[in-house]
């Protein structure tokens, strides 16, 4: 019984949170993700990958939330695992390149897709089922968002698209995106709640940091407890993908809905907390506030997930 | 991550459970804060302790059989399982053991451990005063030396099991001249000595859960105070670690509860969203209590302490216990009101005795603000508030 991360683990969170902190913002970091093998974590060695499991991912992608990175470190994971399901000439064709950096391949439900625009390939999820798309003229609409390092574009499922995954290798695809997703959720809400524990002890007012008066006090640590709570759910999510174990679905399920309350949370009250400056585009603090905003609903909200929970426990 | 447990682990589970099914009485207990519940209660305590499950982690010449963190989470989560009844020492094992194996002399240790796990002698606690409840360290009952121990003298209040039970642990002041935490002392002190008066209070679910206890120059052999002699607040600080930490609250009760709330809602017919939204939040929440439960168990085999952050874990499990039986309540409709003893009470009345009790989780072992204060403070590292000097 064990639930947490190995030194090898943290060493490779570790890198990337190096290589974010050097390259951070609004760079195009991809390449040098693929450098230090993230993409190739869950290609299978057949594939040129590092046929590593979900519980690798995880200081990663916590790592990637704590930056705000907008690279799809999720998306690609997913479609490599749902690649390497299809199998076949798809597979053949996409996982080395996926793997090695010289092509992204990402994996969504529709209708926005995160960097769909300079992928090589799309898998959309429609109607719990995926269609691969490969991006042209006419297949796909760049959008503005509120996230705007998210990258959405609306992509379109030719009419007659023959699906390239259907059922139970679908279904755990979109698991697989709520899971770690939370993880990195879990990353940009602990984030938010130490910009206002920094500030709050920066702050003064009344001839004292703000951080001294419990109204604060007491909204930050709520927010803490929440993300505190979310982090173990996420872990054990991915780790219940990793073993195809039974109730990984569930897992998965609950850990987004508990990640996208934490990070909304901690948003919500590190705004508060930042008060008229954290309402600005002059801090980065918008960076991290919109990546929770944009999370916390990729991939299906809390309420979502919850309905999911209680359609398969109670029917 | 290995989220596997261990064939020796399976093989006690299955152990733990195989009794549990054979020995868990049909009816549920009268209440342990009336005297006839009382009674049975300790007769419960005395089969599990018979069977070497009262204390499965204390050491065996205790009592227990030295299982480990792991066991004992499993151990919880088949009790909580299969309905067992409440523990009605716990507040020794839980709140008075860990101070007793870290502080206790060899002596105090085989006096006082034995009869607790066998549930003999039920201990009551003796720490909060009226002018001493979130300000723990506000203590004004006081001890005055005299030849072969201390005579002591106060009033304790919302001591859980003192109208039944036979023992205090008891925090009191040995220096007149101190304040605050300083010059305290923990005493082991019998509730039927002269100058004990206990005197029950009546709490929400209309049992005396609780007693006022007054002390009238009580005298207490040296040989009964638990640590060095104004050393108090430290050996009880041991103690309310364990209580908001890992021991006592187990993720098993909420699962089992869990579990219950989801077979309600399979029986209840067509419910709304926000509903079966509720049902499952609850469901998540204590499934994601399991799972830190078991981070925070690998950080304590990794050699770590837990420390202030078990705050975090007191405000979670309080307010996700409530949280459960509101929407139990819910659930239920009309029926959610029926207590015990009501002739058409679903689950013999367990949902509103459960909330009743779940209302008191964010006030005792420290208050949930309590719990903030100290988040926010040491956990975070926020500016301390400014506090009054007394």
């Amino acid at each position: 019984m064990r639930l947490g991360l190995t030194p090898e683990h943290k060493q490779f969170g570790d890198a990337v949170a190096g290589l974010l902190e050097a390259h951070g913002g609004a760079e195009d970091v991809w390449e040098r993700l693929a450098g230090l093998g993230v993409p190739a974590v869950l290609v299978p060695e057949e594939h040129e990958g590092a046929g590593g499991d979900e519980v690798d991912l995880l200081a990663v992608l916590e790592q990637a939330g704590r930056a705000a990175l907008g690279e799809p470190v999720v998306e690609a994971a997913v479609a490599a695992r749902l690649l390497s399901g299809i199998g076949g000439d798809l597979a053949a064709e996409w996982l080395p390149r996926l793997a090695s950096g010289e092509a992204l391949v990402v994996a969504a439900p529709g209708p926005y897709v995160p960097h769909a625009d300079r992928a090589g390939l799309v898998l959309v999820g429609e109607g719990g089922a995926w269609y691969a798309v490969e991006p042209e003229a006419g297949s796909l609409t760049v959008q503005r968002s509120l996230d705007p390092l998210r990258r959405l574009s609306a992509v379109r499922v030719p009419e007659g698209s023959v699906p390239v995954a259907e059922g139970a290798l679908a279904a755990e695809a979109f698991d697989r995106g709520a899971a770690l997703t939370a993880v990195q959720l879990v990353g940009v809400a602990r984030r938010l709640v130490d910009f206002a524990v920094r500030y709050a002890g920066e702050r003064s007012q009344y001839g004292r940091p703000i951080g001294s008066f419990q109204g604060l006090q007491h909204q930050i640590a709520d927010a803490l407890v929440d993300v505190e709570f979310a982090r173990p759910a996420a872990y054990k999510a991915a780790y219940a993908l990793a073993k195809g174990e039974a109730e990984a679905s569930l897992d998965a399920s609950g850990a987004k809905a508990l990640a996208s309350d934490a990070a909304l949370h901690a948003a919500k009250v590190s705004l508060q907390v930042h008060g008229a400056i954290g309402y600005t585009m002059e801090l980065d603090l918008h960076r991290w506030l919109r990546r929770a905003w944009s999370l916390a609903s990729a991939w299906g909200d809390a309420s979502h997930h919850r309905r999911a929970v209680a359609a398969k426990l109670i029917g | 991550m290995d989220l596997d447990f261990t064939p020796e682990e399976e093989k006690f589970r299955a152990e733990v459970r195989e009794w549990l099914e054979a020995n868990v009485p049909a009816e549920p207990l009268a209440s342990f804060d009336t005297a006839e519940g009382f009674a049975a209660h300790q007769e419960w305590e005395a089969r599990l302790h018979g069977a070497g499950l009262s204390v499965v982690t204390w050491p065996v010449e205790y009592g227990g059989r030295e299982a480990s963190l792991t066991e004992w989470l499993i151990f919880e989560e088949e009790y909580y399982r299969a309905g067992a009844p409440g523990r009605v020492g716990q507040n020794g094992i839980y709140l008075l053991a860990p101070s007793l194996f870290e502080f206790g002399t060899p002596e105090q240790k085989a006096r006082f451990l034995p009869p607790m796990a066998s549930g003999e002698e039920v201990w009551a606690q003796g720490w909060s005063e009226p002018e001493a409840g979130s300000d723990l360290a506000n203590v004004h009952s006081r001890a005055e030396k005299v030849d072969g121990g201390w005579l002591v003298s106060g009033q304790k209040t919302w001591s859980s099991r003192a109208v039944h039970g036979h023992w205090l642990f008891a925090l009191v002041r040995t220096d007149p001249d101190s304040v605050r935490h300083h010059g305290l002392t923990y005493f082991l002190l019998p509730l039927n000595a002269p100058g004990v008066t206990v005197r029950g209070i009546h709490q929400l679910d209309g049992y005396a859960g609780f007693a006022e206890v007054f002390l009238d120059k009580v005298f207490v052999p040296d040989d009964q105070v638990l640590g060095e002699v104004g050393q108090g607040w430290k050996v009880a600080m041991s103690t309310t670690g364990s209580e908001r930490g890992l021991t006592l609250r187990s993720p098993g009760r909420f699962l089992a509860a869990a579990d219950r709330l989801v077979d309600r809602a399979r029986e209840a017919g067509p419910l709304d969203d926000g509903l079966r939204e509720d049902v499952a939040d609850s469901w998540i929440r204590a499934r994601a209590y399991q799972s830190y439960t078991f981070q925070t168990l690998t950080r304590i085999l990794d050699g770590e302490s837990i420390g202030p952050e078990s705050s975090i874990n007191k405000i979670f499990w309080s307010e996700m216990d409530l949280r459960l039986h509101e929407t139990g309540l819910r659930l239920l409709g009309p029926a959610g009101e029926l207590v015990e003893g009501a002739p058409e009470a679903v689950d013999g009345g367990r949902w509103a005795d459960g909330f009743l009790f779940a209302l008191a989780g964010p006030i005792y072992g420290g208050t949930n603000e309590v719990q903030r204060n100290i988040i926010a403070e040491r956990v975070l590292g926020l500016p301390r508030e400014p506090r009054s000097k007394r």
